[in-house]
């Protein structure tokens, strides 16, 4: 491995880091796509600034695109306050209006300009090495490595100081707002350094990579716990790792690292997505699939309660009355057999006794609108659940 | 250029007549399938599915070798729709939100697509120049085969918003009353979603994945301003989208160096912020000036009454007052106190002011009955 290799392998692992952290917050405070217009619209900010100092890593061509960030997120929040249109409408009208005045600029200028717009949207981690950072006669590392890891110490510094407002302010508003801790302060805080890391790392990763790593790392935490420490901890892993292996991904397949890298994330949601533990989509298609049976025992218990009579009771009945396929049947029966509920004397269904008291105590449930306590129920009586 | 060439170039010059039929249509279709998008408030599932496209054109590539924009759009379609239902899955099985679901998807196909099209890039063939220009969209690509695609679908678009305008409707505005009625909301919603996705993927060759969104709902945004009805809205829409197209063709055509997808949007912008400003009923103007005029009527009222507090202290009510008492009342101006006079509530005396009989009486029922005529 050469040493160009590690250092482009550093610098996504750091961005994969700075990126995780303010995701982490905009994923929970439902403000995901706000990365993506701030991605969009610092265009504009970063060609002035590059007019100005003519070099894509200059720290006041950073302030200025964070500034443009900033303004679209002020220009969204006075748009969605006229009420004229929906939040997510405001999103939408105002980053692309950014972006088209920032081509605009640069293909005005496109002559005596060495920016073109695929480098600013898509990045390239590959020529990151090359642009070195030399104070003083000496090569110090990569400029992006130096540009990441002062974003990501400043994030990090940020994040120690202020978790307990972020995680009261994420979660409760009121409650922060009433603590004395000013939303509005902590809101346009976190926007602010959203801003600054999407700046910051657009240059190396392109700023679609950018909001996947914002994003994806912590969608997929979060369908694995509940725990915000953890989720912060599972989403900086999960960059790291998609940062590496994309790396390497894109090393063998010998094209775009930032696309590899997003391609990697894409493919660890998708498995978090499928498998996550009880969030996962086949857990809940389970659970899902599981209830419905309980449900159907349910009404079966309760008729079974409300007739006496042995037609009622029949086997075959159920097919016929209560509109049941076969199969359907069966499970529901097998269930209830099971579980002691029922016993089946010559094709008659009726009620054991402790069929007979779950029914009862879940018709109290019902009738006083408790239906949710039926499922603490379930953990009692059931042997064997659907 | 000035604008008489222009017209007349339009008429006669093969290019610029493709790219102005273009996206005039293209307007006008993503105008109108827009105002579905924004009520719905499905906004941001423009941007979406837009980049989520891009890795459907890249394996349409690698399947068929051929760059045929017609096969290319259906592998884009297909792979929107994905998007589009890989969106729904995560916002209905799970507990993220749908800002998540719309990110994640728009920014992990994106980068695939990415990834698919560097790939390219490096195979032998060197046939694939040319597939980035679905980023960020090129007019000047438009032949009239494209064209033709684009007046098909927009037909078809009209047609089957036509037939099934009532179904759209009532879906729209409570979805719940339309499943009671016996609607198979579930075909609506697919139905309509995949137009919108269909006219997503129109525009990708014109104006690009990114301004995509943009297009979609510009005009309906504009639209929204200017009327409550339906129909309405989507005529209007569709006229905002033709003529943002129309215009973002001429100011891109008239300059050099000016790429057209930006120019319309930014054209589309301006409808926008125009519509915002300046709508009769929603818009910022007019509702700042009902608000000053509120104010002034509050004030005007303030002064009468306490006019009238005064005046009803005296047996005589138009016994005269000095001015200087309504001084150190907040709501006196020489404004108002000209219009009290204006209405023939008070007199004016020099420097002295009197409560005429209509005065007093309009006063004293200020806060027991409404008055219907407005002051």
């Amino acid at each position: 491995m050469s040493n160009a290799q590690l250092e482009i392998q550093l610098i996504a692992g750091l961005v994969a880091v700075a990126c995780a952290i303010p995701g982490t917050f905009l994923v929970l405070r439902k403000m995901a796509m706000i990365s993506d217009a701030i991605s969009h619209s610092i265009l504009p900010g970063i060609v002035v600034g590059f007019f100005i100092t003519q070099d894509l890593n200059s720290p006041l061509l950073i302030l200025l695109a964070a500034l443009t960030g900033i303004i679209t997120v002020v220009l969204v929040e006075y748009i969605q306050k006229t009420g004229l249109v929906k939040e997510d409408t405001a999103i939408g009208l105002v980053f692309p209006a950014l972006f088209s005045i920032g081509v605009i600029l640069i293909a005005k200028n496109a002559n005596d300009v060495h920016l073109d717009i695929d480098a600013v949207l898509l990045g390239e981690l590959a020529f990151a090495p090359f642009d070195r950072l030399i104070i003083g006669g000496t090569d110090v590392g990569p400029k992006s490595l130096w540009v990441v890891g002062t974003i990501l110490l400043i994030t990090i510094t940020l994040l120690f100081l202020f978790f307990k407002e972020l995680k009261v302010s994420t979660f409760d508003k009121g409650l922060a707002a009433s603590l004395g801790f000013s939303p509005a302060v902590i809101h346009y805080g976190l926007m602010s350094v959203s801003s600054v890391t999407t700046v910051g790392a657009f240059d190396a990763v392109g700023a679609i990579l950018v909001v996947a790593l914002m994003i994806a790392p912590a969608a997929a935490a979060y369908l694995l716990t509940t725990n915000l420490k953890k989720m912060l901890a599972l989403a900086i892993s999960f960059g790291i790792f998609s940062a590496i292996f994309g790396y390497w991904v894109a090393h063998w397949l010998d094209a775009s690292i930032a696309g590899s890298i997003t391609t990697v994330l894409g493919l660890v949601f998708l498995l978090v997505y499928l498998f996550a533990p009880s969030k996962g989509i086949i857990a809940v298609m389970y659970r899902e699939k599981q209830q419905r049976t309980e449900v159907s025992l349910l009404t079966f218990l309760l008729h079974l309660k409300n007739h006496d009579e042995v037609e009622e009771r029949h086997v075959n009945h159920l097919y016929e009355h209560i509109n049941w396929q076969k199969v359907r049947a069966k499970t529901v029966l097998d269930l209830a057999q099971k579980n002691n509920m029922i016993h089946i004397d010559n094709q008659v269904v009726s009620l054991t006794e402790k069929g007979d008291e779950f029914t009862s105590k879940a018709i109290d449930y019902i009738i006083t609108n408790e239906d949710a306590q039926i499922e603490d129920m379930k953990d009692d009586f059931f042997l064997f659940r659907g | 250029m000035d604008i008489t060439e222009y017209i007349k170039l339009v008429f006669t010059d093969y290019t610029l007549r493709t790219i102005t039929l273009g996206t005039t249509i293209l307007g006008a279709v993503t105008g109108m399938l827009g105002s579905f998008a924004v009520l719905r408030k499905q906004s941001l599932l423009g941007d979406a599915i837009s980049h989520a496209a891009l890795p459907g054109i890249a394996i349409a590539f690698l399947i068929t070798g051929a760059k045929d924009s017609n096969t290319l759009l259906i592998g884009a379609l297909i792979s929107g729709l994905i998007g589009t239902f890989w969106i729904r899955g995560i916002v209905t099985k799970t507990h993220l939100k749908s800002d998540t679901a719309l990110g994640l998807i728009l920014s992990l196909f994106f980068g695939f697509g990415m990834l698919l099209l560097t790939f390219i890039q490096k195979q032998p063939n060197a046939n694939q120049a040319g597939l980035d220009k679905y980023l960020f969209g090129q007019a000047a690509t438009l032949v009239e085969s494209d064209v033709w695609t684009m007046a098909i679908v927009t037909g078809l678009c009209l047609a089957v918003m036509l037939t099934f305008w009532k179904e759209f409707k009532i879906l729209l505005f409570d979805a719940d009353y339309t499943k009671t009625l016996g609607f198979n909301t579930k075909f609506i919603d697919i139905l309509i979603t995949s137009f919108i996705v269909l006219a997503i993927v129109l525009g990708l060759q014109t104006v690009g994945v990114v301004l995509m969104s943009a297009m979609l709902l510009a005009p309906a945004a504009a639209a929204r301003q200017w009327t409550n009805s339906l129909s309405m809205m989507v005529f209007l829409a569709a006229i905002f989208g033709a003529f943002s197209g129309v215009f973002g063709t001429a100011i891109s055509a008239s300059q050099d160096n000016l790429s057209t997808g930006p120019v319309i949007v930014l054209v589309a912008g301006v409808f926008v912020v125009f519509s915002f400003i300046f709508s009769p009923s929603r818009g910022l103007l007019f509702k700042q000036i009902r608000f000053i005029k509120n104010r002034r009527d509050l004030q005007l009222h303030k002064t009468l009454a306490f006019m009238h507090h005064i005046a009803a202290t005296h047996d005589d009510i138009s016994h005269p007052h000095t001015i200087k008492l309504l001084n150190n009342f907040q709501g006196y101006t020489k404004g108002t106190l000209q219009k009290l006079v204006d209405k023939d509530y008070v007199h004016l005396n020099g420097n002295m002011w009197s409560l005429t009989k209509t005065g007093f009486e309009a006063a004293s029922n200020l806060y027991t009955k409404q008055s219907t005529e407005d002051e």
